[in-house]
């Protein structure tokens, strides 16, 4: 994934300003920043759902479109699924749009998080409507995985489920980009980290070399940057 | 579940850190291969290219030594781990001194202290 001298703003608002970034693949980047520094408006930009003021979005050498939708697993902040469907439809419904679901890695996933293929989700809570949600992202073997949020409204244990499946998951080929505020439990998963602050990249470094020059975790680290 | 560590310090050296004493104390036997590099991220909860980096550091260290398509092995160099052992516990020494002087003993009562507390396991078998 590639960002070019991009820019976004919503009318006179400006949510990025002049973002490059290159991220390799098989790398799992933390996406962090405070609440309105543009950490949606990225990976939006990188899903083809926002189109660039200036500057270009490249998603393996290519605009974001039709191509790029079938290599790209994208968890929105919002749930989008319908209330009155069962999880086995929206299995089927998965299997239906992309070709590269697997319903097996799905099905082994809800069982171990205690989501039935019966259950409405009309009837479910927020937190396990998330753990759907994000098992179904992750039930594609895609390239390059953009998670908005994926375990804010989740509970501890199976926060630590959703990381394991995440590391498991990984491959040399596939990239894992994790926006979020719960740094002290995810920094652990990541190879690189990018603070955005108003739109712009203010820092861009490893964990361990973020560790190494302020001898301080990167949730620490965080901290002092955004102190309010 | 996940290994647990310090805020402050790469997560990689407190990997390297973690791994060499399941070697030295013979948690992970001369000779014995090691789990990959998936299991082993998976098993901690870190990032599979930290396992690797920390991995290396190993290897370079002489610690563990790779064979072509079919894993890690421990060294089998028992000199080596001898050594290694001592070392490591001479850090913990230090590290032990370094407390008792902070509580304010002199350099001969924390002596002191350490000896009377050695009666308490014993003198070996």
């Amino acid at each position: 994934m590639k960002f070019i001298n991009v820019t976004k703003s919503y009318g006179a608002k400006p949510a990025l300003k002049g973002i490059n970034l290159t991220v390799e693949s098989g790398k799992i980047i933390g996406l962090l920043g405070p609440n309105g520094s543009g950490k949606t408006t990225m990976l939006k930009l990188a899903n083809g759902l926002l189109n660039p003021s200036s500057g270009e979005v490249l998603i393996e050498g290519q605009m974001p479109g039709i191509a790029s939708k079938s290599i790209v697993s994208y968890l929105p902040e919002k749930t989008y699924l319908n209330d009155w469907m069962r999880v086995g439809e929206v299995l089927d419904f998965f299997c239906d749009f992309y070709p590269d679901f697997s319903p097996e890695k799905s099905k082994e996933m809800l069982k171990s998080l205690g989501i039935e293929q019966t259950d409405k989700l009309k009837t479910m809570s927020k937190g396990t409507k998330e753990k759907l949600q994000l098992i179904l992202v992750m039930s594609r073997k895609a390239r390059l995985y953009l998670l908005d949020e994926p375990i804010g409204g989740v509970d501890p244990a199976a926060r630590d489920y959703i990381l394991n499946t995440i590391i498991s998951n990984y491959n040399e080929d596939g990239t894992v980009i994790i926006s979020t505020h719960l740094i002290q439990d995810v920094e652990r998963i990541f190879d690189d980290v990018v603070f955005l602050s108003n739109g712009e990249i203010i820092i861009c470094d490893s964990v361990d070399s973020v560790r190494e020059k302020h001898n301080k975790s990167v949730d620490e680290l965080f901290r002092e940057v955004f102190k309010c | 579940m996940a290994w647990v560590f310090d805020n402050s310090i790469p997560i990689y050296l407190q990997l390297v850190e973690r791994i060499k004493i399941l070697i030295v104390s013979g948690a992970l036997r001369p000779g014995e291969k090691i789990d990959s590099v998936r299991d082993l991220a998976q098993e901690a909860g870190v990032n599979p290219n930290t396992m690797q980096r920390a991995l290396g550091e190993l290897e370079r260290e002489g610690l563990i030594y790779p064979v072509r398509t079919s894993g890690r092995f421990v060294t089998e160099d028992e000199e080596h781990l001898k050594a290694l052992r001592e070392e490591i516990a001479t850090e913990k020494i230090d590290s032990l001194f370094e407390s008792l002087l902070s509580l304010g003993y002199s350099r001969k009562e924390a002596i002191k202290e350490v000896i009377k507390r050695t009666q308490y396991y014993g003198e070996g078998e």
